[in-house]
């Protein structure tokens, strides 16, 4: 119910949301808790376990029982805290964990069978058969239990993430932090303020007290504005900081347009990575309730909730509210009550000595042991020395005292320390290096302290920074005791409940110790108390409280278990922004991608690239057929393919050429100025690396390719080797691979085709076989490399990359009318197989020069990267798996890639194995399948039969061990 | 985790490729014993403590980076060019 002239809500913006489908109306600054609460609408949730009713229990991120699922098909946001979630007009929420609805949810039956279904009920229960668990018990109990269900389809809402820098991170804006952020702004600092609420001002909002000489809400507001107009100040509203990191980083969690009917393009909610050279903690203190039987009965609520609701959003929950506290600030809530013509029905206070104040009913040394009424609250009955006695009411206001929010200081492994004196754990100083707490979440629960400390806290950050503060009035407020008596758990018999969120009562915790659960972090596991989205925030002190009396230890014995981040859930969605669908991996295209792509080429992926696999032509209706055609084309008359993908780094320097010679296992300061020479790079232990062909451009200056798959790997490991190994050689290296298109013009035309474009005669003596020079193609400066990787006459043609996509057009058109054409991966791959070169499926990580046969390229004048290692026992000789060539000569003629051999006769085993097959295709120049195999003693062994198997496949082969290179082993045809 | 590039400045630990133990920049003699050239190419310590580590600015100057640190703490206690660690060394 409304009470009139209260609140900070704008009474004159009427908005309509809903809840269950039912239209509930509110003002603007209600958040759905708020205005449920208005309409006198206490039953909002089904528990956990035993689906019982529940009601709001608190006004912020603490909230453990009113959780709802905001909007609704793909777009549908489960465990949404109805205490933060604001609401707008057309804003669709539904209560969850019930059916068929909340009010009449037959699951509840669990609620009765509930002497069954104590702690560890499952693990002991569900044992036989053991088949059952995944398909009967697991799936019918998840059915039963639980809060809200994601909508498993596709997300279609946009995420964000960003970075943040700043001197001063200042979290929470509550008296604390204002002051906190005001002092660091004032004083010059860049200064980012972040709260979790969408109205800064934390507590200010909430209590009745003035700050300054004016109400404590008009103060902040104040604060606010100040702030909000300095350029060195970044005030985040609605952000929570969810997790401390090193190095002061910190994660947090903005909810962008939860709050908004229409988005206008920004994204729902933003991961925030902040960076600040130091940090104030402001994040205050979650009030504690205390464990009594059925104290989980709409309408029960921490009284501070009860004090936000009347207060900040002029909502009185309940008619006649009952206050049962251990401390004063039970009192605090009772005033605001009365200030704000609510009636009272009686303040409970456990404490004997507690103060009388005020003009309500209030009983001393009492305490609250049942409550009636089951899906709204109805009554409470209380205890005393002379016996029990009832109360109606509709609201029951708690306060078990307070626990400061200390999560943030423990997420770099530093453990709370136990305070007698305010029966609460605190932080020590330094356990967040540049992190300083002040206010409620170090244990100082006045409004006075919190500006105090806030201050100060700035202060002495900024001093750290070398900055000067300048003299700092802390306004006047109020500075009350705390005077709190432990009270943790009301004794009876009845189920009294600590975690609302997990279900989990004061009986499972003391069922866990009895069992010899009792290190808290077995407790934790045993019971599932704190292990659900709240993470225990209202419940774990208390847990740990009831704990140490039933192993008869102290609380700081006991100890907590280990806060963790993130401190609110953060959506993986948010985390992972940026890298759904075609984020998730940038794409690569090279110049030529949209010519293939128009000529029906499908794109295969090659690590980013993309590349065509083949060019269908008209009547071609298998990728063999295309394959096929495109080897023959390249063998008799001309093939156009982009090689641009190929890493290509320019390196050059003085020392150039003995850099190579270290980086390469062969020599390359004997290569001639005009030359190119293929080589092999191996890593320190030996293994092949890479290879590729390396240009000499000039004396000084030569022009490597790498694979498509090493480019990066390779940049990164030259740099390595000159800036680790060898930095006294006078070298420089860049990539350029984005810099150059580059295409292979292969063929025994291929020649004629490129005297049709370049503006240089190009001969023998011009371009001979691994020559290379500079060229021009109508006006604009290339290169030309005479390199081939079919086996054919062939060349390399670059020019600038925005040149690419015409010269591309322009060959593959003049190869149309010489009966050629462009070639795609898959006849690229069938080329090199019929010429025995080899890929990364060779050189994939575990083989030697020597196992490719290229041991001779070691040099043995020189020193390289890798020799030493690769000389070792065991990388040479008669047990090493060699690179062989295959054929098929039995009645199976296919060949598959990853097989395994077997000599003719062996069984199939693995015992038996003598190799496997790297690369196979089929050769329409030799009309066979050919492979490639790295076979034990293979070059020892040409002219043997051998078995190929494909236990995966189910293939079984008959053949012929020969060498690698199956066309034209002499070579004829690339000097053509 | 940020670390100080000496070309650069402070940056996130995304803009950095990690590899290993800085004793890859005391390469042996190629003529060192088997002994010497397993340990360098294979045998690691892994200290609760003080390490110094090899970093490349994949995503920014490009240079390999000596990074002391304290692998209990997590504190970034300096970090070098290798190039400059290695001339010093030699």
């Amino acid at each position: 119910m409304r009470i009139d002239g209260k609140g900070l809500v704008d009474r004159s913006q009427r908005v309509t949301f809903a809840f269950d489908g039912q239209p509930v109306h509110g003002y603007a600054g209600d958040t759905v808790a708020s205005a449920l609460l208005a309409n006198d609408v206490k039953l909002v949730a089904r528990s956990f376990k035993y689906h019982r009713p529940r009601g709001v229990m608190g006004a912020g991120s603490e909230e453990a029982n009113a959780l709802i699922t905001v909007g609704s098909g793909a777009q549908q946001d489960p465990n949404i805290r109805a205490t933060q979630q604001e609401i707008f007009a057309g804003l669709e929420t539904r209560s969850q964990n019930r059916w068929p609805t909340l009010d009449v949810d037959l699951l509840a039956a669990n609620d009765f069978a509930a002497p069954f279904l104590g702690a560890g009920f499952y693990y002991k229960t569900f044992m036989w058969p053991k088949a059952f668990w995944e398909k009967f018990y697991e799936p019918i109990i998840r059915r039963a239990a639980g809060l809200g269900a994601l909508s498993k389809q596709h997300n279609p809402d946009s995420y964000e993430k960003a970075f943040a820098f700043c001197d001063l991170l200042v979290i929470g804006a509550g008296p604390s932090g204002l002051m906190a952020a005001l002092t660091a702004a004032r004083a010059g600092a860049e200064v980012i303020l972040a709260d979790e609420d969408s109205l800064m001002g934390g507590r200010l909002n909430g209590d009745a007290g003035d700050v300054g000489g004016m109400g404590g809400a008009v103060w902040a507001a104040q604060a606010v504005d100040e702030l909000e107009a300095m350029p060195n100040v970044r005030l985040m509203t609605r952000t929570t900081v969810t997790g401390a990191y090193d190095q002061g980083t910190f994660g947090a969690i903005e909810r962008v347009s939860h709050h908004l009917a229409n988005a206008g393009g920004r994204p729902k909610e933003c991961f925030w990575r902040i960076v600040a050279k130091r940090s104030v903690l402001c994040a205050g203190a979650i009030e504690r309730p205390i464990a009594f039987e059925n104290n989980d009965r709409p309408g029960i609520m921490t009284a501070s909730a009860v004090r936000t609701y009347v207060n900040r959003y002029g909502v009185a929950p309940g008619k006649a509210v009952t206050v049962f506290s251990n401390n004063d600030s039970g009192h605090k809530t009772a005033r605001d009550l009365i200030a704000a013509g609510v009636h009272v029905a009686m303040v409970i206070d456990s404490r004997r000595d507690a103060p009388d104040s005020g003009d309500y009913p209030m009983v001393k040394g009492a305490e609250v042991c049942n409550a009636g009424g089951r899906k709204a609250l109805e009554s409470v009955t209380y205890r005393t020395m002379s016996g029990e006695e009832k109360v109606a009411t509709d609201c029951l206001a708690v306060s078990g005292g307070w626990n400061p929010s200390v999560h943030l200081t423990c997420h770099m492994n530093g453990r709370p320390v136990w305070r007698e004196d305010i029966q609460s754990f605190v932080s020590t100083d330094g356990m967040i290096p540049g992190m300083t707490t002040a206010g409620a979440c170090q244990g100082s629960f006045s409004t006075h302290a919190a500006l105090r400390e806030g201050a100060a806290a700035a202060g002495a950050a900024l001093e750290a920074l070398g900055m000067t503060v300048g003299a700092i009035e802390v306004p006047a407020a109020e500075d009350a005791p705390y005077n709190v008596t432990p009270l943790w758990a009301v004794g009876g018999k009845g189920r009294a409940w600590l975690d609302f969120q997990n279900d989990v009562t004061v009986k499972d915790v003391k069922q866990a110790a009895k069992e010899n659960f009792r290190s808290v972090e077995h407790m934790k596991r045993y019971t599932t108390q704190g292990m659900s989205p709240d993470q225990g925030k209202n419940s774990n002190v208390g847990a740990l409280a009831v704990l140490a009396d039933a192993t008869g230890r102290g609380i700081p014995e006991t100890g907590t278990t280990t806060f963790r981040p993130p401190f609110v859930p953060v959506s993986i969605a948010a985390l992972g922004a940026g890298a759904q669908g075609d984020g998730f991996a940038p794409q690569r295209f090279t110049t030529s991608h949209k010519a293939s792509v128009d000529a029906g080429a499908p794109m295969i992926e090659a690590g980013l690239w993309y590349r065509p696999s083949y060019y269908p032509a008209a009547g071609e209706t298998t990728w063999r057929q295309s394959c096929d055609r495109e080897v023959t084309m390249v063998r008799e008359a001309v093939g156009i393919c982009d090689v641009s993908t190929l890493g290509k780094i320019d390196i050059q320097g003085a020392d150039a050429a003995e850099f190579l010679d270290f980086v390469y296992c062969n020599m390359f300061s004997t290569l001639k100025v005009g030359r190119v020479r293929y080589g092999l790079m191996l890593r320190e232990d030996g293994t092949v690396m890479d290879d590729g062909t390396t240009a000499r451009w000039g004396e000084s200056h030569f022009v490597m390719t790498t694979t498509t798959a090493a480019a990066g790997p390779v940049m990164r490991h030259l740099e390595y080797v000159h800036q680790c190994l060898r930095p006294e050689l006078d070298v420089a290296m860049i990539s350029t691979t984005e810099q150059w298109a580059q295409f292979a013009v292969a063929g025994p035309k291929s020649r004629e085709l490129l005297n049709t474009l370049v503006n240089e005669d190009i001969d023998n003596d011009s371009f001979p076989f691994m020559g290379c020079g500079e060229i021009t193609v109508q006006g604009i400066k290339g290169r030309l490399f005479r390199i081939s990787f079919s086996g054919e006459h062939a060349y390399e043609i670059a020019v600038p990359a925005r040149y690419g996509e015409s010269l591309y057009r322009k060959m593959v058109t003049k190869a149309a009318t010489m009966g050629g054409g462009a070639y795609g991966m898959e006849a690229l791959n069938v080329l090199r197989i019929e010429k025995g070169f080899i890929t990364h499926a060779e050189i994939h990580g575990r083989t030697t020069a020597f196992d490719v046969g290229m041991g001779r390229m070691v040099s043995a004048k020189k020193d390289c990267v890798g020799k030493t290692m690769s000389e070792r026992p065991g990388l040479h000789g008669d047990e090493r798996e060699q690179l062989v060539g295959l054929k098929p000569v039995g009645p199976v003629k296919q060949l598959t890639a990853g097989a395994h051999l077997f000599d003719v006769g062996a069984e199939p085993t693995r015992e038996n194995e003598l190799g496997y097959t790297t690369s196979v295709g089929f050769s329409p120049t030799m009309q066979s399948f050919l492979g490639f195999a790295f076979l034990r003693n293979g070059r020892a062994r040409h002219g043997d039969e051998v078995m190929m198997v494909d236990h995966l496949r189910g293939v079984t082969t008959r053949c012929e061990v020969c060498d690698p290179v199956f066309f034209d082993p002499e070579g004829g045809r690339v000097r053509g | 985790m940020r670390l100080t590039c000496p070309n650069c400045g402070e940056r996130d630990r995304r803009e950095f490729y990690y590899v290993g133990d800085a004793v890859a920049l005391q390469r042996p003699d190629p003529e060192a014993s088997d002994v010497v050239w397993d340990d360098y190419v294979h045998n690691r310590d892994n200290p609760a403590g003080v390490t110094r580590d090899l970093w490349y600015h994949e995503g920014g100057c490009g240079a390999w980076i000596v990074v002391t640190r304290n692998t209990v703490t997590h504190e970034v206690l300096g970090c070098e060019l290798a190039s400059k660690v290695k001339e010093a060394s030699a």
